[in-house]
């Protein structure tokens, strides 16, 4: 009965059947919930992506192909702040994630639009390069690889502390060539000192302009996992109920075991690498989001007015997000020192935070 | 008296005690050995990592996102090189984050020459550390300061790197650290690992107590006003050494300042000294193109270009690739004694 439940737009879908895809399958309701974040996720990537275009921001980099995967992998992480929870190093495609965690859409294009108010970087960095501390979501650094290395110094204090938290990193198919993607395999598996990390590869195939087949020769990244007896997966990252499962196995057994494991997500790059290469979305690759659409549709959970609804909405929310931002305090020179170093009892030139080269009068 | 590097294992045993450390970490730290030049010997949370470096400051880095206070080791500075970008980081993740999350680490590694340690055991990096903003960088001289600002940096909730000058490990100090027995035999036995086998011992640490030495406060070590002689770690000594021989065969008296912390540097006691004598010398072992003694040479002829008597100088190391095995090679491309009181005569008996 797609028209009836429309009405409610998934409200008191429970009834509705689990949606299948292949062996695996969630229910509606949950499907429903994924799909509206995608939205809001892929839309937020394209109204920044607009923003690149139009001057009212610089450069783009993003997920939009990637909302499959994560924002699943959102939507079940343990989220609060210290040990207990689970630390995020994230690659500079996780929007999906952040929006799934609750990120308000504002936050995003606040950090596009380099407001004072952004609260991820205060107008710093570049866009997708999140930090909130409240979630353990470490600051995002375009530097590739560093995710890996820092991985197992969250992951250290976590196995020490206890509990179930568990340390999540992610990086690009391109930037497992760095050494520290190996350093991550060593430290997270010292003989009993094994460590809870979940090592997540997105590959999309690509590192910039450079196809992966010409550079890699093997098969599989998770391959390079099996002799430090890391267990791994690889998933259709465009599959959201795959990929949902793919997370959920992975984080029972980090959760429990204390030791690392592997997924590699098969992903698309639907806007290219960044603004940098023109941010033209790109046709021969597949859409998470269309597919989902399309999916559930057929599944008669969701119809095309509703998808349209839910797509204005996202929309409505961008636009006004922006607007808002636009409004909003912009960085001035008097903060260009701001933030570079904590106070400190124990510095007589800086005791409370940089004030530039230090004066003789 | 406690030896510079006995003095750095004090102050850890304090730091772990005391002010909250959770991991001190490097290249054969822990047991069985406790370090290559023994500094982090019967600690009881030293361990053993793989031989990586980029692990090493990563795994600092993830330690302090998740509360804890790291105390890493690179084993020697000319290793720190393949981590420079992490460096990096671990000083920007403040600013960055726009004050969401801070970096309290220390990391520790042995800086330039003296211990014949040829091309690869013989670098300096204070030059290199000083272009890390973010980080706060010192270098102690003796055994009590090496004591006190590596509380200072275990204390400071930023990044601190602690340069220890490898030629000065084995050096006694001349004023005790608070708590230290009287007998430097007795400190020996209480806290020096047996050579041999191990398996068993366990340190009886001496009751030492807090002693800070501010992060960007040097120490005027001599007094003159003939001129001024600015420097820090191995060269310290040699300049103090080289003032002592001038006041007794030729009259001449030096402000000598050791300047102990690189970054933030104290400024004030430069400054004031010029003021006194309207000469200066800056000396230290760092290869010479774009070395941080140029930095204070900049601010020196920015702030006192009136000031001065004579044109100011630096003595520092030659810029060539690395520093050879035979002591030739050494004696001839970093600053030694002779060089130094050279230098320190000419810029006092100049004419004005
Ligand atoms: C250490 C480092 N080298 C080079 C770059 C420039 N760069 C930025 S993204 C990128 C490609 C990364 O590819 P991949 O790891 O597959 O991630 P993707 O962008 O495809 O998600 C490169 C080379 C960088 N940021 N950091």
């Amino acid at each position: 009965m797609p028209r009836e439940l429309t009405q409610t737009e998934g409200n008191g879908l429970a009834l509705a059947a689990d949606i299948v895809s292949g062996e695996y399958s969630l229910p509606a309701e949950r499907c429903l919930e994924i799909f509206r974040l995608m939205v809001r996720a892929r839309t937020m990537e394209e109204r920044m992506i607009k923003m690149s275009k139009s001057g009212e921001g610089y450069f783009w980099i993003g997920g939009p192909g990637e909302e499959a995967f994560n924002v699943p992998l959102g939507l079940q992480v343990k989220k609060g702040r210290g040990p207990d929870y689970d630390f995020l190093h994230l690659h500079y495609r996780n929007s999906g994630t952040l929006i799934a965690m609750g990120m308000p859409v504002l936050d995003g294009i606040r950090q596009m639009a380099m407001t004072w108010t952004d609260p991820h970087s205060r107008g710093r960095n570049f866009v997708g390069h999140y930090s909130v501390p409240e979630w353990n979501v470490l600051p995002v650094c375009s530097v590739i690889g560093v995710n890996w290395v820092k991985a197992p110094g969250t992951a250290h204090v976590q196995k020490r502390h206890g509990g179930d938290g568990i340390t999540i990193v992610v990086g690009g198919d391109a930037g497992t060539a760095e050494g520290d993607f190996n350093s991550c395999m060593v430290w997270s598996t010292r003989p009993g000192h094994e460590l809870p990390v979940l090592m997540i590869v997105m590959n999309n195939g690509y590192g910039i302009s450079t196809p992966a087949y010409t550079q890699h020769s093997e098969l599989h990244i998770i391959d390079r996992g099996k002799p430090f007896g890391i267990p791994g997966e690889v998933v259709d990252g465009n599959d959201p109920i795959a990929s949902w499962h793919a997370i959920d196995r992975a984080m029972r057994y980090v959760r429990s075991e204390r030791r690392p494991y592997m997924i590699e997500a098969l992903v698309s790059r639907l806007y290219g690498h960044s603004s940098s290469s023109g941010a033209m979305r790109v046709r021969d690759e597949r859409d998470c989001l269309a597919e989902f659409e399309h999916k559930l549709i057929e599944a008669g959970v969701l119809d095309e007015e509703a998808a349209a609804r839910i797509h204005k909405a996202a929309q409505d929310e961008c636009e006004k997000a922006l607007e808002q931002a636009l409004k909003e305090p912009k960085p001035t020179a008097a903060d260009v020192r701001r933030f570079t170093y904590a106070s400190s009892d124990y510095d007589v030139v800086y005791p409370d935070d940089y004030t530039g080269l230090p004066n003789g009068d | 008296m406690a030896t510079l590097v006995q003095a750095v294992r004090l102050a850890l045993h304090y730091g772990e005690t005391y002010l909250g450390v959770t991991d001190i970490f490097g290249e054969d730290v822990g047991p069985p050995l406790g370090g290559v030049f023994t500094a982090t010997q019967g600690l009881k949370t030293a361990w053993n990592t793989p031989l990586d470096e980029r692990g090493i400051l990563g795994m600092a880095m993830g330690i302090a996102y998740a509360g804890g206070r790291p105390v890493c080791e690179i084993q020697f500075c000319d290793y720190a090189f393949n981590t420079i970008d992490l460096m990096k980081i671990a000083g920007n993740q403040r600013w960055a984050s726009g004050g969401n999350y801070e970096m309290p680490i220390v990391l520790m590694t042995p800086s330039g020459s003296g211990i014949r340690g040829s091309l690869y055991h013989s670098h300096s990096f204070e030059s290199w550390a000083s272009r890390l903003a973010g980080w706060k960088i010192v270098m102690p001289s003796n055994a009590l300061d090496a004591y006190g600002l590596m509380l200072s940096a275990i204390a400071d909730p930023n990044p601190v790197m602690v340069l220890l000058p490898k030629a000065l490990l084995r050096v006694r100090g001349e004023q005790k650290i608070p708590g230290e027995p009287e007998d430097e035999e007795e400190l020996k036995r209480m806290i020096d690992a047996p050579v041999g086998d191990r398996t068993g011992w366990q340190p009886r640490w001496p009751p030492v107590q807090e002693y800070f030495v501010p992060l960007g406060k040097a120490a005027l070590v001599r007094t003159g006003h003939h001129a001024t002689v600015v420097s820090y770690g191995r060269t310290l000594p040699l300049c103090v050494k080289a003032a002592d021989e001038l006041r007794d065969s030729d009259g001449l008296e030096f402000d000598v300042i050791d300047l102990r912390s690189i970054f933030p540097y104290d400024w004030h006691a430069i400054s004031q000294s010029i003021m006194k004598t309207g000469r200066i010398l800056i000396v230290n072992e760092d290869t010479e193109v774009t070395n941080f003694g140029e930095h204070l040479l900049r601010r020196v002829i920015d702030h006192h270009y009136y000031d001065l008597l004579v044109r100011p100088r630096v003595l520092l190391g030659q810029h060539i690739p690395g520093i050879g095995l035979n002591q030739e090679y050494e004696k001839n491309s970093v600053p030694q004694l002779p060089s130094i009181r050279e230098a320190m005569k000419a810029l006092a008996t100049e004419e004005a």
